[in-house]
């Protein structure tokens, strides 16, 4: 360790009793924490826990309501992000603050001392980017980058800081393994030059591979301090869930019906200029199985959800089948009609509207699918009011969707069990093709692990199941098949037995060829 | 003076104000705050340049007093939308509104009055150019206000960290509060800015275009200017071309009138906005530049959590 001594043993940073409250609610009750120079520090916490109202905090986004820092020994106020870069803290925030329209040099002079010129600092950016292993062109436009190259910005831009603490929150959700990799290998080095990190995550197998020490939060609360080397998996994770979260086994099922949802060369173009063209597009789920499609954020998973379900079909019919019938150029009602369930991405504004109940999402949803059983009086259409509540009933009960009230607005549940909610929606329809997207993409763990086992569950009892996911660990829990989508191209699916997580990692940089040839080696041993 | 010169001269005066009240907003939407209240910044500059000029003698001072109605009645706006967060497009409707009113009431003892045309200022040397000289070169302060405007901003936006910081705001408030840019204050600077242009605007009208004081005599001028930002993708010299080319093809059309030639009236009349949207369309038709142009929180409120 390059520092040594007494200087070693003074914290760099440390929290005191810190609390942060949002009217009521206590986001972060009494955070204390510290971190050592030179150290890689793991914050770690389900969604919700607090971890990024706590970061907010230390980087001057959000004032604390109580509580105290210490940076190097000396307290300090830290009312705004210039004032926090000043003392040496850069922050790479996970819904990263980048500018679309603006150019790579721009945005890192944003937040630069103006005296100094555009093109100096387009040089510098170049330079550091190059010697930390993250090349950037600074003079693209942020809009044409991928998420991995929008990840350099952010941590170029926090290093031509020379900061002495980088806090990173949740850098790998956006990656592949291998960029992720690669990021690993620029923390260390981050480390060896003495800086310290904090590594928001809830991700414990990298935590456990890169961390020095661990805090682990839950409901805005420490509940652990640990050298995550130390600890299990489960140990871990019974630290920031509480309990013992329920382990989802794929279907495995043996039941390999007739194909129920089919795609030949499915090919449509870009709707707007930042959107990916899908690109022959072939895959076949079968009665019983899951097919989980992989991919990094931004690679066609939107524009191959929007032709599935029908929000916009493509005109030739034969390019997507419904249990046999060919159904590209139909909409999503007919979809529906013909035995399919679709759940999309965004829960809100997208899979329900936030400030209508649960009931009134629940006819939008199926008014037309389920015309009989929500709406009464002929052409007039009256919604059946007790029919609709007891169907939400009971979907919150299979689900276990937990509310305040007995049909609270959509907009006032917790993500998970809005997820929950929605998923649920559609599973009450029992239908023979469902497609979702995201199922699980930030709800907590207890939640996942209840959305995942419907999905396993509902291919069991003879369903056709796609995913499209992000979440290699969902992807793993899921599938029975898996296919990789990289820039609107599909690969073949594979068993998930016989696929690894390098692999896939591979598939996803758009390297079929050495995918194969990674395929082939392991097929030789 | 030849008929042609006469002609292009009233195009540039007509042109003008397009150009000025539009580059104000122009910076006020890159700061992603919409607006609307354009004509009614405009108007309540022409009646108080009028009147201070009818008061003070000089239309310098008038010109003054037109910026600063025009930036004062945009703070007004900005303290309702940036500090209150009311809604931009009801609160920018309603300023044109209670503009084209308030005018009308201060302007009351004013009409009919002759007005005191604003002299043009011949450049030496330059004025003395064959054809340009006297149509670029012996003009009032005000084009020549128009056209350092246009340079500055473009400058402004493009080259310097501030316009940088100010276009920041537009494309993504929450990532540039994130990174510690005032983004109120920055916006409250813009929408200012483009209310004192709209004032100047304003102020050619009645001290320039037609030295007088009529009810509603900005006569949807405002909106123009409103559309030519857009069709012009918030490039400062597109808009330029916008301005010019709807100000020429409208007296254009109404010389043509004046000649009888046989196309009705009415299709002449919607000449000048056909032209533009047209032409505007032809020069915007790239999809991508036109997105990395628009400012992403166009009108989108923000507040800070605290």
């Amino acid at each position: 360790m390059p520092v040594e001594g007494e200087a070693a043993n003074r914290p760099l940073l440390a929290v005191g009793n810190l609390t942060k409250l949002f009217g009521t609610f206590a986001a972060c009750s009494g955070i204390n924490l510290d971190i050592r120079p030179g150290e890689i520090h793991a914050l770690l916490g389900e969604n919700g826990a607090g971890k990024s109202t706590l970061v907010k905090m230390l980087f001057g986004v959000l004032s604390p309501s109580s509580g105290q820092i210490l940076w190097q020994g000396q307290p300090v106020q830290i009312p705004s992000p210039s004032a926090a870069r000043k003392l040496g803290i850069g922050m790479v925030f996970q819904h990263f603050c980048l500018f679309e329209a603006l150019t790579v040099a721009e945005n890192i002079a944003l937040s630069m001392d103006p005296g100094v010129s555009l093109a100096n600092i387009a040089e510098e950016a170049k330079r550091l980017s190059v010697s930390y292993g993250l090349p950037l062109d600074p003079n693209a436009h942020v809009a044409d980058l991928s998420v991995g190259e929008r990840q350099r910005i952010e941590i170029v831009r926090a290093l031509l800081q020379n900061p002495k603490l980088i806090i990173l929150d949740e850098p790998t959700s956006v990656l592949t393994p291998q960029e992720a990799d690669r990021l690993f290998e620029t923390l260390a080095k981050l480390k060896a030059e003495g800086r310290s990190v904090l590594y928001i995550s809830h991700r414990l197998e990298e935590v456990q591979r890169i961390c020095d020490r661990a805090t682990v939060l839950r409901h805005g609360k420490v509940t652990g301090a640990c050298d995550p080397r130390l600890e299990t998996p489960a140990s871990l994770a019974r630290m920031m869930v509480g309990s013992d979260v329920a382990h989802v086994s794929a279907a495995g099922t043996d039941l390999k019906g007739d194909v129920q949802l089919e795609v030949r060369h499915l090919t449509a173009a870009a709707r707007t200029p930042f959107a990916v063209s899908l690109k022959d597009v072939c895959l076949k789920v079968r009665a019983g199985e899951v097919l989980a499609i992989a991919g990094v954020a931004g690679n066609g998973q939107g524009e191959l959800f929007d032709a599935l379900s029908g929000e916009y079909p493509v005109p030739d019919p034969d390019a997507i089948h419904v249990r046999q019938k060919p159904a590209g150029n139909l909409g999503i009602t007919a979809r529906r009609l013909m035995g399919a369930g679709f759940v999309p991405e965004e829960r809100h504004g997208h899979a329900a509207v936030p400030a209508l109940s649960l009931s009134d999402n629940l006819v939008l949803a199926r008014c037309q699918s389920d015309r009989k059983a929500f709406i009464g009086g002929g052409f007039i259409g009256i919604i059946r009011q007790q029919a609709v509540k007891r169907a939400a009933k009971r979907i919150s009960e299979v689900m276990d969707v937990r509310k305040s009230s007995d049909n609270p607005a959509a907009g006032s549940l917790s993500g998970g069990n809005l997820q929950k909610f929605i998923v649920g929606r559609e599973l009450d329809r029992q239908p023979t093709v469902l497609v979702v997207n995201q199922p699980t993409w930030g709800v907590d763990a207890g939640a996942a692990s209840r959305i995942r086992q419907s999905l396993v569950d509902l291919a069991k009892s003879g369903s056709a199941v796609l995913v499209i996911s992000q979440d290699l660990d969902e992807i793993f829990e899921v599938a029975t098949e898996i296919a990789v989508i990289s820039e609107g191209r599909l690969s073949e699916a594979y068993p998930a037995a016989t696929l690894s997580r390098e692999k896939i990692g591979l598939l996803m940089g758009g390297m079929d060829n050495q995918a194969d040839a990674a395929r082939e080696t392991s097929h030789a041993h | 003076m030849s008929i042609v010169e006469a002609i292009l001269l009233t195009i540039i005066t007509a042109s003008t104000p397009l150009v000025l009240a539009a580059l104000g907003e122009l910076v006020t939407e890159r700061s992603g705050v919409l607006n609307l209240g354009v004509e009614g910044m405009m108007i309540m500059g022409a009646v108080c340049a009028f009147a201070a000029t009818q008061m003070s003698g000089s239309p310098y001072i008038g010109i003054l007093a037109g910026i600063a109605s025009g930036a004062l009645f945009s703070l007004l706006f900005g303290f309702l939308t940036l500090t209150l967060v009311a809604n931009q497009v009801a609160t920018g409707l309603a300023l044109t509104i209670l503009g084209l009113g308030v005018s009308g009431m201060i302007g009351e003892g004013f009409v009919g009055m002759s007005g005191i045309k604003l002299q043009p200022i011949a450049i030496p040397l330059l004025s003395d150019l064959p054809y340009i000289g006297s149509l670029l070169f012996r003009q009032d302060i005000i084009f020549y206000l128009s056209i350092a405007l246009v340079v500055g901003v473009n400058w402004f936006l493009f080259k310097s960290r501030a316009g940088l910081r100010l276009r920041s705001v537009g494309d993504s408030h929450a990532s540039a509060h994130a990174l510690g840019i005032n983004v109120i204050r920055t916006r409250y600077l813009a929408v200012m800015f483009g209310g004192a242009c709209a004032g100047l605007a304003g102020a050619q009208l009645s001290l320039v275009y037609t030295p007088q004081w009529v009810e509603n005599m900005s006569a949807g001028r405002g909106w123009i200017a409103l559309a030519l930002v857009v069709f012009a993708s918030w490039r400062p010299w597109r808009l330029v071309a916008g301005g010019y080319l709807f100000g020429a093809v409208s007296i254009s059309q109404l010389h043509a009138q004046a000649f009888g030639i046989g196309i009705p009236s009415q299709v002449l009349s919607a000449l000048p906005y056909l032209a533009t949207v047209v032409v505007l369309i032809l020069i915007s038709h790239n999809r991508r530049t036109t997105l990395i142009n628009t400012p992403a929180s166009l009108g989108k409120p923000f507040v800070p959590d605290r």
